[in-house]
C-alpha cells in the first residue's frame, strides 16, 4: 500500500479545506481536551472524504489531504497515513460518485447476494470489486457484514443501506441512481424496519398508530 | 512489591512490573521478538506466552501485569504448544531465504524456530511477498522478512524522535514503512537494525560481506564525536567490516550514533600507509630512515620557540602525551588541542567537561542549551534529553541558532545577550530555571569561541542555583574525541608558548600536526616546515613537508576521554595498513633519532606517564559523580562576546578525515542535502 512521491497522477498536489469542513472541524476538534485533538483523527478523515464528495464527486482521501489533517491536529503524517489506510471505509484512491458496497458474507450470501453483485456488474459493465465503471459512476466493493442481516441482501451506497434486494430491485436502484435520483434507503420491500416481511406478527395492536413519519425514523446526520 | 512464583521460584518484583520482567529476576529466559526493555510495550509478537494459574488461556507476558501471589509457569505443555502455535504462524509468510540473510547466524527468528519450530510447514499455500522500501543510504529493506514486530517503528517514534515509519494497511496487506517514500531524516536510524530482530532491516554497506562467526570481535571507543560511545568492532584479516554499540548504561545505553556505525568504510580509502617527504615542491614516497632523517636535518639549529605542535580531534591520550614530551624536550610550549579556536583552558577540570554526567540528564528538572546542537554534535545525548524531556515534559531553553532538536524548546535567545534576561527569576524561562531543583547548563563549542562566554555561562549557572554541593549543572559538550583528553595532558600553549593562530603565519618554522586537519591550513605560513603525522591524506597531509604514517582508532589502542571527563580505553582491532605504525611509536622512534629519547618503549610505560601528567588518566571507564567544591569562575578574559554563535557541524555525516573519506557518509550527505536534516517536518 505504499505511495510514492512520484504518484500515478490522480494525487492532487495540494488540500485545501473549504468553509463547510472547517465548521465540521470545529465542532470535531471542541470534543477533545486540549492537547488531544488527535483524537479527532477519524472525524476529520471523513469530513475530508465528504469534502471531496461534495467538489469532485468522487469521495476519497488524497495523501495531501492526510498531510493537512496530520497538521490540523499536531500529529505525525504516518499516523494519520496508518489509520486511513488502516479502515476500509476510507477510500485512498479516488472512487465513483456512487460507491456500492455488496455485502457477501454468509446470510447475505444465502439470501442472495451473487444476484445483487451479478446485476450490478451487469447494470454498470464492472468486471470485479474493487473496480470503477467506465462512466466513472459506480466502483463497486465486496463489504463484510453490515449488521443488517435481518434484511439480508444489503447493498451500502455511499452512506445508506439498500435491503432486501434482488436482481430485479438492485438494477431499478442503479437506474435511479443514474438519473441522479436515490430512492428512499431501508427495504426496497416496503418492509417497515426490520420487522417480518408482511407486516408484524406480534404487538400487531400497534398497527392502528401506523408507520411512524420517516424523520423520526431517520434523524439528520451529523458528523 | 509483589510476590511472583515463577517456575516454583519466588521472587520479589515492584508493583506495575510484568509478567515478564517478574520471569527474568527469577532466571527464566522468556523468548520475545516484539518486547524491548527501551521500547513501549506492543505485546504484538505473542512469543513471550506463559501460563499463569487460574487463567483460563495462555497470557503473553510482555504485557500482563504482576500480581501478589501469582503462580507463572514458563515451561508446561500448554505454553510450549502455545509458543509453537506462535512460531507456526510467524512462518507461515516469512521467507526461508536464511542462507542468502544477512541476519544469518544472528537472527532471533532463527534463533527461537530451534527451540519452537516444527521440522516441516502445513502451508502449502504461496507465501505473501511485499515490496521493498527505500529508506536511504544506510537501512536496507527486505520487507517480506518483515514479522511485524514495530519495534524499529517505536524506535524512531520515541527515541530517534523522528516519527517517520508506521504500518500501513492492515491484515494480510500490513506493512512497515513510511507510506510516502522517503529516507530516514534520524542520526540514529541504524540503531533500527540492531533492533530488527529478523533480517528485514540491515545494513545497506554490510549487505552480503561477511557471517557473524566469521569475525574477531574488539571492545572500543568510538571517536568520532565527544560522546565517548562503547563500540564492537567486528574485523576479519585487515578490514574492520562493521561497528555496532556495545551496552553501557551511563554513556550511549545501547545506541550509536550513524556516523559512528557506518564511517568504516573511509578506513580503507586515501590511507596514508608509507611516509611521503617533499623533494623540489612534490611529495615523494620515502623511508622511514628518510622521513626521520629529513625532520631531524631541518631541526637543527631551529630554536624550541620555533617549533609547534597541533593536535587533532581523533588523536588518542597516549600519542599526545609523547608529542608534549619531545616538543618539551625540545625546548618548545607551543602547543595547542583547539583547533576550532574556543576558549577553554587547561587546569581547572569542571571548566571544560560535562559535570553533571550524561546518565544524570535523566535527573535534570530544566536545561538550558547555549550555543549547541546537540542533535548534531552529539545525537546519542539529544536522545538522552528526548527521554528526559519525554518521561515528564521538562523544560528546554534554547539560545543560540535554533534547529530541529526532536523535543520542544524555547528559544530564549540568539546571542550572549539573551544571558542577562535569564538572571530575572520572576518571569520566563528566568523563572522556569530558578525554580528548579537541578537546572542544567549545556554549552556548545560555537558559544565558547567568543569571548568572556565561559565566565558568562558559569556565573549564569551559579545565579540559577546549577551550582550547587550536590549537583553539577555545568556542562561542556565537546565535538572533538580528544579534545578532554588533550586538555587534561595539558596540550595547551604553556609559559610563553603560542597557541593556533601565533604558530600560523610564520609564527613557528616548525608545525607538527597530530592528526590536526580541522583549521585552514592555508593559513600555515609559506616557509613553516609541516610534519603530518596521520592516517588519512586529508587537508594536513596535503600541505606537510614529511608525512608520517600514523593509525587509526580501530588500528591503535588508545585512551580516550569523552565530554563526562572518563577515561575509556580502546582495543586495537587491526593493523595499520602497509609501513604505518602506532602514533605514539612513531613519536618515540623520532625522539631517539632527534637525540632525546623518550623515557617510555612500551604501552604500559606510556600509561604510566600519563597518570603522572593528570592522575586521571589512572580511572578508566568509572566516572564519580560530583558537586561543585569551588564556585569562583573562570577569569573574564579580554574582549566582548557579540554576535550569534553558530554552529559547531554543518553536516553530520562529513565532520572529520575518516567520515569525509567514506563513500557512505558522502552518500548520506547527498541524500540529506536535499531534505535539510535539521529542518526535517516533526
Amino acid at each position: 500500500m505504499t505511495e510514492t512521491n512520484s504518484s500515478n497522477g490522480v494525487q492532487p498536489e495540494s488540500f485545501a479545506w473549504d468553509a463547510e469542513s472547517e465548521a465540521a472541524i470545529g465542532r470535531v476538534v471542541a470534543k477533545y481536551p486540549p492537547g488531544k485533538q488527535a483524537s479527532g483523527v477519524i472525524p476529520l478523515l471523513y469530513i475530508v472524504q465528504n469534502q471531496m464528495g461534495r467538489q469532485t464527486g468522487s469521495a476519497w482521501i488524497p495523501r495531501a489531504a492526510m498531510d493537512a489533517v496530520a497538521h490540523r491536529l499536531g500529529m505525525a503524517p504516518i499516523r494519520v497515513y496508518e489509520v486511513a489506510t488502516f479502515y476500509l471505509m476510507f477510500n485512498t484512491k479516488p472512487i465513483g460518485k456512487w460507491h456500492l458496497q455488496v455485502c457477501t458474507t454468509t446470510p447475505c450470501w444465502l439470501r442472495g447476494s451473487d444476484a445483487v453483485v451479478e446485476a450490478c456488474k451487469a447494470a454498470t459493465g464492472i468486471g470485479a470489486f474493487g473496480e470503477t465503471s467506465e462512466d466513472g459512476l459506480f466502483t463497486m466493493t465486496e463489504v463484510e457484514c453490515l449488521g443488517a442481516c435481518v434484511n439480508a441482501p444489503v447493498l451500502q451506497v455511499n452512506d445508506d443501506f439498500y435491503e432486501d434486494l434482488d436482481a430485479d430491485s438492485t438494477r431499478q436502484l442503479l437506474d435511479a441512481l443514474r438519473r441522479d435520483a436515490p430512492p428512499r434507503p431501508g427495504s426496497v420491500t416496503g418492509r417497515q424496519t426490520s420487522a417480518p416481511a408482511g407486516g408484524p406478527t406480534t404487538l400487531t395492536t400497534l398497527q392502528n398508530l401506523g408507520p411512524p413519519p420517516p424523520d423520526a425514523v431517520q434523524p439528520p446526520r451529523e458528523r | 512489591m509483589a510476590k511472583v512464583t515463577v517456575d516454583g521460584i519466588v521472587v520479589e518484583v515492584p508493583n506495575g512490573s510484568t509478567v515478564l520482567q517478574a520471569c527474568e529476576l527469577a532466571g527464566k529466559e522468556i523468548p520475545r521478538f516484539c518486547y524491548h526493555e527501551r521500547l513501549s510495550i506492543a505485546g504484538n509478537c505473542r512469543m513471550c506466552l506463559v501460563e499463569i494459574e487460574k487463567a483460563p488461556k495462555p497470557v503473553a507476558s510482555c504485557a500482563f501485569p504482576v500480581a501478589d501471589n501469582m503462580v507463572v509457569k514458563t515451561d508446561t505443555p500448554m505454553v510450549r504448544n502455545g509458543r509453537r502455535g506462535v512460531m507456526e504462524f510467524l512462518l507461515i509468510n516469512h521467507p526461508l531465504d536464511c542462507p542468502i540473510c544477512d541476519q544469518g547466524g544472528e537472527c532471533d527468528l532463527q534463533d527461537q524456530a530451534l527451540g519452537y519450530g516444527m521440522d516441516h510447514t502445513r502451508y502449502e499455500e504461496n507465501k505473501r511477498a511485499v515490496k521493498d522500501k527505500n529508506l536511504g543510504p544506510l537501512v536496507k529493506t527486505v520487507m517480506t522478512r518483515c514479522i511485524h514486530c514495530t519495534r524499529c517503528i517505536r524506535f524512531v517514534t520515541e527515541i530517534a524522535g523522528v516519527p517517520d515509519l508506521g504500518a500501513t494497511s492492515r491484515g494480510e496487506s500490513l506493512e512497515v514503512g513510511t507510506y510516502v517514500e522517503k529516507a530516514l531524516g534520524s542520526e540514529l536510524s541504524g540503531n533500527i537494525i540492531d533492533l530488527c530482530p529478523v533480517g528485514a532491516l540491515t545494513s545497506k554497506p554490510y549487505a552480503f560481506v561477511a557471517r557473524p562467526w566469521e569475525l574477531k570481535k574488539t571492545d572500543s571507543v568510538d571517536v568520532l564525536d565527544a560522546v565517548g560511545t562503547n563500540i564492537r568492532i567486528d574485523s576479519r584479516g585487515p578490514e574492520v567490516l562493521r561497528i555496532l554499540p556495545r551496552l553501557n548504561e551511563e554513556v550511549n545505553e545501547e545506541w550509536l550514533a550513524d556516523k559512528a556505525r557506518f564511517s568504516m568504510d573511509g578506513l580503507k580509502r586515501r590511507r596514508l600507509d608509507r611516509p611521503w617527504v617533499r623533494r623540489d615542491g612534490k611529495l615523494v614516497q620515502a623511508t622511514w630512515g628518510d622521513a626521520f632523517t629529513v625532520i631531524a636535518e631541518r631541526l637543527q639549529g631551529v630554536a624550541g620557540e620555533r617549533i609547534g605542535a597541533l593536535a587533532g580531534d581523533l588523536c588518542d591520550a597516549e600519542s599526545m602525551v609523547a608529542l608534549k614530551d619531545l616538543l618539551t624536550a625540545l625546548g618548545s610550549a607551543n602547543l595547542d588541542c583547539r583547533q576550532d579556536g574556543v576558549l577553554l583552558q587547561a587546569g581547572r577540570r569542571d571548566f571544560y567537561t560535562f559535570n553533571s554526567t550524561i546518565a544524570a540528564i535523566e535527573e535534570a528538572d530544566a536545561l538550558l542549551l547555549i550555543g549547541t546542537n546537540p542533535r548534531r554534535e552529539a545525537p546519542v545525548i539529544n536522545a538522552r534529553i528526548r527521554k528526559r524531556w519525554l518521561a515528564s515534559k521538562m523544560l528546554i531553553g534554547l539560545i543560540g541558532e535554533t534547529a530541529e532538536l526532536t523535543y520542544d524548546f524555547q528559544h530564549v535567545g540568539g546571542d550572549a545577550g539573551a544571558f542577562d534576561g535569564l538572571r530575572d527569576a520572576s518571569a520566563g524561562f528566568g523563572k522556569t530555571l530558578a525554580d528548579a531543583n537541578k537546572p542544567m547548563v549545556i554549552v556548545g563549542q560555537p558559544a565558547l569561541r567568543q569571548p568572556g562566554v565561559l565566565a558568562a555561562v558559569w556565573e549564569l549557572a551559579g545565579a540559577i542555583g546549577a551550582l550547587a554541593g550536590e549537583w553539577h549543572g555545568f556542562n561542556v559538550l565537546h565535538t572533538a574525541a580528544a579534545r578532554v583528553g588533550a586538555l587534561d595532558l595539558g596540550f595547551v600553549p604553556g609559559q610563553g608558548g603560542r597557541d593556533l593562530a601565533g604558530m600560523l603565519n610564520g609564527g613557528v618554522d616548525v608545525l607538527w600536526l597530530l592528526g590536526a586537519d580541522e583549521f585552514d591550513t592555508a593559513r600555515i605560513g609559506r616557509n613553516t616546515f609541516v610534519i603530518y603525522q596521520g592516517h588519512h591524506g586529508d587537508r594536513g597531509a596535503a600541505r606537510a613537508d614529511v608525512i608520517l604514517p600514523g593509525s587509526a582508532y580501530t588500528e591503535k589502542s588508545g585512551t580516550y576521554v569523552n565530554t563526562e571527563g572518563r577515561v575509556q580505553r580502546g582495543l586495537r582491532a587491526v593493523y595499520p595498513p602497509g609501513e604505518a605504525r602506532e602514533d605514539w611509536t612513531i613519536i618515540r622512534a623520532l625522539s631517539e633519532v632527534l637525540g632525546k629519547t623518550l623515557p617510555y618503549d612500551d604501552l604500559p610505560g606510556v600509561r604510566a606517564r600519563l597518570e603522572q601528567v593528570n592522575p586521571v588518566f589512572g580511572r578508566t571507564n568509572f566516572l564519580p559523580r560530583f558537586g561543585v567544591s569551588d564556585r569562583s569562575g573562570p577569569g573574564q578574559g579580554s574582549g566582548r562576546a557579540s554576535g550569534p554563535f553558530g554552529v559547531a557541524i554543518e553536516n553530520y555525516y562529513q565532520t572529520d578525515p575518516i567520515s569525509r573519506a567514506s563513500p557512505t557518509m558522502a552518500a548520506c550527505t547527498e541524500t540529506f542535502a536535499t531534505t535539510p536534516l535539521l529542518q526535517a517536518a516533526e
